[in-house]
């Protein structure tokens, strides 16, 4: 009875303290997100099944057996019980069982590399992150933006994320999961938002002095909001290019939104080409100092879509 | 719990857990180069990662000479051989031939070195020095690494040279040899690994 | 001529830093001039600092390792007081560049130089003694782990004065801790700190490895062993197997940084990927190795203080080599986020959930040795049952964090921070607070103040709770780790609770110095005379406190499991001996301090580049060395009747008791 009372108590502080405050990981506004969420909650439950009891059975072993009290049992010499090694070895082992299963599937099913199922066409954004700010490229769209990110609602983001300084992490807490930003590699993350709305985006691995100002504003905006915004930047004075691109990346804190109304071609590949990093030679055989050939026939999986 | 005059009582009384010293040392030697295996472990999977990062250099073509390394593993190994004879010379006892094989041992591992040095000489001079590329990086830090071991291992070898010219083969000298002797030994094998995996299949 | 090194390198225009210099420089003249004043540095050489036993050096690492607690604490205050007051978008008061160096300095320092050294010390101080044996196998080697630790903090106080510390993390990814991004010294202190002292607790895995395995008295078989050598033996194996690692990794780094390679840089195929792989592979069995020992000792303080046997001692020995075992296979959970895919990931999860088992079955065991006892709640204790339900909040979470899917979205926020904390300070740190109230005894010959000991406790665990259940809320709220400042107001009041948590935490840490003070000024009074102040189960508590010298005068022979209580209950005195013996003992040297001075020497001119100077400070280093091995009087004999006076003291304290 207690303990139902405990259960029920602790439950509704829980949903208080879940939509009083702006938890973000629980009011989450993309599907990704959502999935992650529900996992962490299933996962926590799970476990909740061995630590309540723990930790409810300390005060009860403590108090009922604490050494003023004679009425209690004294066994000193018992030190050994099969039943009870079987309950805890078994049950502890079993929670992992099915978590474990949990994990073998959500991770699967969550992977950021794996696109989302929707009827809608994805739309494709290169990430570049710099320091100390993000640039998204939208190579369909031939545009790019600084710390802007602007999504149209239910329809999948594919993003493309690399970094042209020290490591780092993408992310959107209200869309979903992160993923690493380095240099000369291509990471992957797909996201969707349910819902219109502004969320923040941060870089969510310290890398540098710009690190706290390295946030960004994510607009999930409607078909035709979007189709607007995408206006407003090809209006943009500048256009991205190597030269454009090379004074973008000096190093500044608290970058400003800029928009640039036009992006050169392969812009995106030629950052990530500039370390070696995954696109490594392969093995050669005849001719192992010609650099230039080896750079094209990469891994092509790893490569976005080329124009 | 200050020291005491000390008695020049040197009956060894046997106690519980205390083992002969020179059993002992051995053994905590062992776990050490225990211990060195998985550093050079280390540096093995870090080559393993860049052998291919060549960022527009060499590879492993292009600048091992099988033949070289080759003489070179042959000094190493003869090395191992001469200590085994130095061993085999201080069991018996023989203090001036066990002198001498180690003065062979140091003369084989310093000419491995000197052939070693000679080798990287080349490279930088040509520009391929470890700071051209991850690949010749990698390859610098292990082979190098190994070396710094060896080289280790010949100051160590002339101390204890001097130490047996001076005191002569006593328990505690020969203990001392013992731990050189597995360092050396597993310094060969290490080599053993090196050229297989960087040397030999380096240039298949 | 002096390398990068000028009066620059001295930070005059900080003045926290400045303060903080003046106000440690004074201490310190205090300190040196009152040593001075008692003329006592005769007493300290000879006693302490020259000192290859095995207690002396194990104290010495403990006092250390608190001085460096209130260094890392000092710097958690500072980052707590700087996120409460920069969270509406002020700058806060501390400068960014500072902040940087804060938080990676407060993550070196409490796990290389408050943790590590903890478990070294109590490791040092027992396990000798629990096993019946005289010291070490290696007690100058013993030494010199000691005084090579020494070097690495000293290094890294050294950086505070004289330079900058890294700005990286404590883990100091690269690129950023590549020359490109970090030009300064700070990561090459950095470098050689962590280098220099991890060569002293390599050598000190070798150590305990062996003592364990070969000098055990006669009698105790491995299953016979106390749990907390157990837990000392894992722990050496971990030792052993993952501090190569972190040799090899930073060689590596050092290597970029020195000689412009290219393991881990940008350009050239260098692959920072690498270096996150291997500086964890090593990271992981690290924070293995700093929870084990405090495992040891909640196994010995449960069953002690509830005079009764350990539960399920060989179902606990199997669950502990099992987690030293599958340590080593977990270690990409530090970055699923890094883009391993689907299969690495979630094996890699799977892996980490598996080590919960038998931790978890730890937990069940201690809380079945309460079951049916007599549980006296003594401070020890006190520490014993907060770990429980502490640790068990932040196993939980750490499992969470183990699920990829929900990493995603929590790694590198505060939720990650509430968690490790929440098993470091509430599993490490109380265990080494319970080992330090409970051998504190063995150790100095009298108890500490009770009450003062019960206050800290209390202080800890409130300020601990009120101090990091908000960082899971701030998680939860999408704020990451190692912000120096930021503009949402909706995560102000978590913080503030927060720096109140913080404040509580130093109520207890002041309680902890007050006790000290009041105890060694009530010493006696306070003093232990039978050596066994617990009713006591293990063998350490069979010898006198402190014990003499050479622990033993005769090594017992042991029967059972809970060895000395075995002796108590058949009524076995440990002491009735005529036939005194003499003791062959190791003797004092200062070589291991000589050569760490030299390594010191060295590795300060490497940070700032003054090459002679380190060339001197390596090639002295190995002079020392090679004439420590031409020392020919490296041992004595403690004649029989010296053993004979010591032992009959030792009856008298008895009789008085």
């Amino acid at each position: 009875m207690k303990r139902a009372m405990g259960y029920c108590l602790v439950t509704i502080t829980s949903l208080f303290l879940l939509t009083s405050c702006n938890l973000v990981v629980f009011n989450p506004k993309g599907q990704v997100a959502t999935d992650e969420r529900d996992l962490i909650i299933l996962a926590t439950g799970l476990m909740l099944l061995v630590v309540v009891p723990v930790i409810v059975m300390m005060f009860v072993f403590a108090y009922r057996y604490r050494a003023t009290n004679k009425k209690a049992r004294y066994s000193p010499r018992w030190a050994s019980s099969h039943k009870i090694e079987a309950v805890v070895w078994g049950v502890p082992l079993l929670i992992i069982i099915v978590l474990g299963w949990v994990t073998w599937e959500t991770t699967h099913a969550l992977d950021p590399y794996r696109p989302l199922e929707s009827d809608t066409p994805p739309i494709n954004v290169q990430v570049v992150a710099t320091d100390w700010k993000w640039l998204f490229i939208y190579p369909d769209l031939g545009i790019a933006s600084v710390n802007e990110l602007a999504l149209p609602v239910h329809t999948p983001v594919s993003f493309t994320v690399t970094s042209d300084a020290a490591m780092t992490s993408f992310f959107i807490p209200a869309l979903g999961g992160q993923i690493y930003a380095m240099a000369g590699m291509q990471t992957k993350l797909h996201l969707i938002a349910n819902e219109t709305g502004e969320f923040r985006g941060i870089a969510a691995n310290y890398n540098g002095p710009g690190f706290s100002d390295m946030h960004f504003t994510t607009l999930s905006l409607s078909t035709a909001d979007f189709q607007t915004w995408v206006t407003k930047v090809k209006g943009a004075a500048t256009s991205l290019d190597h030269s454009t691109y090379a004074q973008l990346a000096k190093p500044t804190l608290k970058h400003p939104v800029t928009y640039y109304s036009a992006v050169q071609e392969r812009l995106f590949l030629d950052i990530v080409d500039k370390y070696e990093g995954m696109n490594k030679a392969n093995k050669p055989r005849r001719s192992p100092l010609s650099d230039a050939a080896q750079r094209t026939d990469q891994h092509p999986s790893l490569l976005a879509e080329e124009r | 719990m200050s020291n005491i005059v000390m008695e020049k009582d040197i009956a060894h009384t046997h106690e519980q857990g205390h083992e002969d010293a020179g059993s002992l040392s051995l053994f905590g030697f062992w776990i050490y180069l225990m211990t060195d295996c998985i550093l050079f472990a280390t540096l093995f999977a870090g080559y393993a990662v860049l052998r291919d990062s060549v960022a527009g250099g060499p590879s492993s073509m292009d600048i091992f000479e099988l033949p070289y390394v080759l003489a070179e593993t042959m000094l190493l190994l003869l090395s191992s051989i001469t200590y085994g004879y130095a061993m085999l010379a201080m069991n018996h006892g023989k203090q001036r031939d066990v002198l001498r094989w180690l003065g062979l041992t140091f003369v084989l591992g310093a000419g491995f070195i000197a052939m070693e040095i000679n080798e990287f000489h080349h490279l930088i001079a040509e520009g391929y020095g470890p700071d051209r590329s991850a690949f010749l990086t990698a390859f610098f830090t292990l082979v190098g690494t190994h070396g710094a071991h060896v080289l280790t291992g010949l100051i160590w070898m002339a101390v204890l040279m001097v130490q047996v010219k001076q005191r002569g083969l006593t328990s505690t000298n020969a203990t001392r040899l013992s731990c050189l002797s597995l360092f050396w030994h597993f310094l060969d094998v290490v080599w053993i690994c090196v050229f297989t995996v960087v040397y030999l299949l380096g240039v298949v | 001529m002096f390398g990068k090194l000028s009066w620059d390198a001295i930070p005059t225009t900080e003045p926290i830093v400045m303060y903080t210099l003046a106000i440690v420089g004074l201490m310190g003249v205090a300190l040196v001039g009152s040593i001075t004043w008692k003329r006592k540095w005769g007493y300290l050489w000879r006693e302490w600092f020259t000192s290859v036993d095995h207690k002396k050096i194990g104290c010495m690492y403990i006092i250390v390792a608190l001085v460096m607690l209130l260094r890392g604490f000092s710097d958690a205050i500072m980052m707590r007081t700087q996120q409460a007051m920069a969270a509406s978008g002020g700058p806060g008061y501390l400068p960014p560049e500072h902040y940087d160096q804060i938080f990676t300095a407060h993550g070196v320092i409490m796990i290389f130089f408050m943790a590590m050294p903890f478990v070294v010390g109590l490791m040092n101080i027992v396990v000798p003694l629990q096993i019946g044996a005289r010291d070490v196998a290696y007690p100058f080697l013993n030494a010199l782990s000691f005084w090579l630790f020494v070097v690495g903090a000293a290094l890294v106080n050294i950086s505070l004065g004289v330079g900058e510390f890294a700005r990286t993390g404590w883990v100091a990814y690269p690129p950023l801790s590549e020359l490109g991004y970090s030009p300064g010294v700070g990561v090459d202190y950095y470098i050689w700190s962590l280098q220099i002292s991890g060569i002293g607790t390599l050598l000190t895995g070798v150590n305990f490895f062996v003592t364990i395995l070969k000098m055990r008295t006669e009698g105790m078989t491995l299953f016979k062993m106390p749990v907390f050598t157990w837990n000392a033996l894992c722990t050496s194996v971990l030792i052993l197997a993952a501090f190569p690692i972190l040799t090899a990794t930073l060689l590596m780094l050092t290597l970029d940084r020195y000689l412009g390679m290219h393991f881990f840089t940008n350009e050239a195929g260098g692959n920072p990927m690498m270096y996150v792989n291997l500086i964890w592979a090593w990271g992981h069995p690290e924070v293995y190795i700093l929870i084990l020992p405090a495992f040891g000792v909640f196994s010995e303080i449960a069953a002690t203080f509830s005079s009764k046997r350990l539960f399920g001692y060989v179902s606990l020995v199997w669950a502990t080599i099992a987690i030293t075992v599958l340590s080593f296979i977990v270690w990409l959970h530090h970055f699923f986020t890094m883009g391993a895919g689907g299969n690495v990931n979630a094996f890699f999860g799977i892996m980490t959930m598996i080590i919960a088992v038998p931790t978890g079955v730890k937990i069940f065991t201690w809380l079945f040795t309460m079951y049916r006892g007599r549980v006296r709640f003594e401070t020890p204790m006190l520490w014993t049952l907060g770990f429980i339900v502490t640790f068990s909040i932040g196993g939980m979470t750490g499992v969470l964090l183990a699920v990829p899917g929900a990493d995603f979205l929590l790694h590198n926020s505060l939720f990650l921070i509430a968690h490790f904390h929440n098993v470091i300070i509430g599993g490490a740190v109380f265990g080494y607070m319970a080992g330090l109230t409970y051998w504190f005894p063995k150790a100095f010959g009298f108890r500490l103040n009770d009450k003062l000991g019960r206050i800290a406790f209390w202080c800890w665990l409130v300020g601990f709770y009120f101090a990091f259940m908000p960082s899971y809320v701030l998680g939860f709220m999408g704020m990451t780790r190692r912000l120096n400042h930021f503009d949402n107001p909706e995560w102000r009041p978590w913080l503030l609770l927060e720096l109140v948590g913080v404040a509580i935490i130093l109520c207890g840490v002041a309680a902890q110095a007050l006790q000290l003070f009041v105890s060694i000024r009530n010493r006696h009074q306070y003093r232990d005379l039978t050596g066994d102040p617990w009713d006591g189960r293990t063998l350490e508590w069979a010898t006198a406190s402190p014990p003499p010298l050479y622990n033993f005068a005769e090594q017992p022979k042991v029967n059972d499991l809970d060895a000395y209580w075995g002796m108590k209950e058949r009524g076995v005195s440990t002491l009735s001996h005529t036939d005194y013996r003499s003791i062959h003992m190791p003797r004092n040297t200062a070589s291991g301090l000589v050569i760490s001075l030299f390594a010191l020497v060295c590795s300060f001119a490497l940070v700032w580049h003054i090459w002679w100077m380190a060339a001197f400070g390596l090639v002295a280093s190995v002079v020392a060395f090679v004439v420590r091995s031409y020392d020919e009087d490296t041992d004595y004999f403690v004649p029989a009747q010296e053993v004979a006076r010591i032992e009959t003291a030792r009856l008298k304290d008895l009789a008085e008791a």
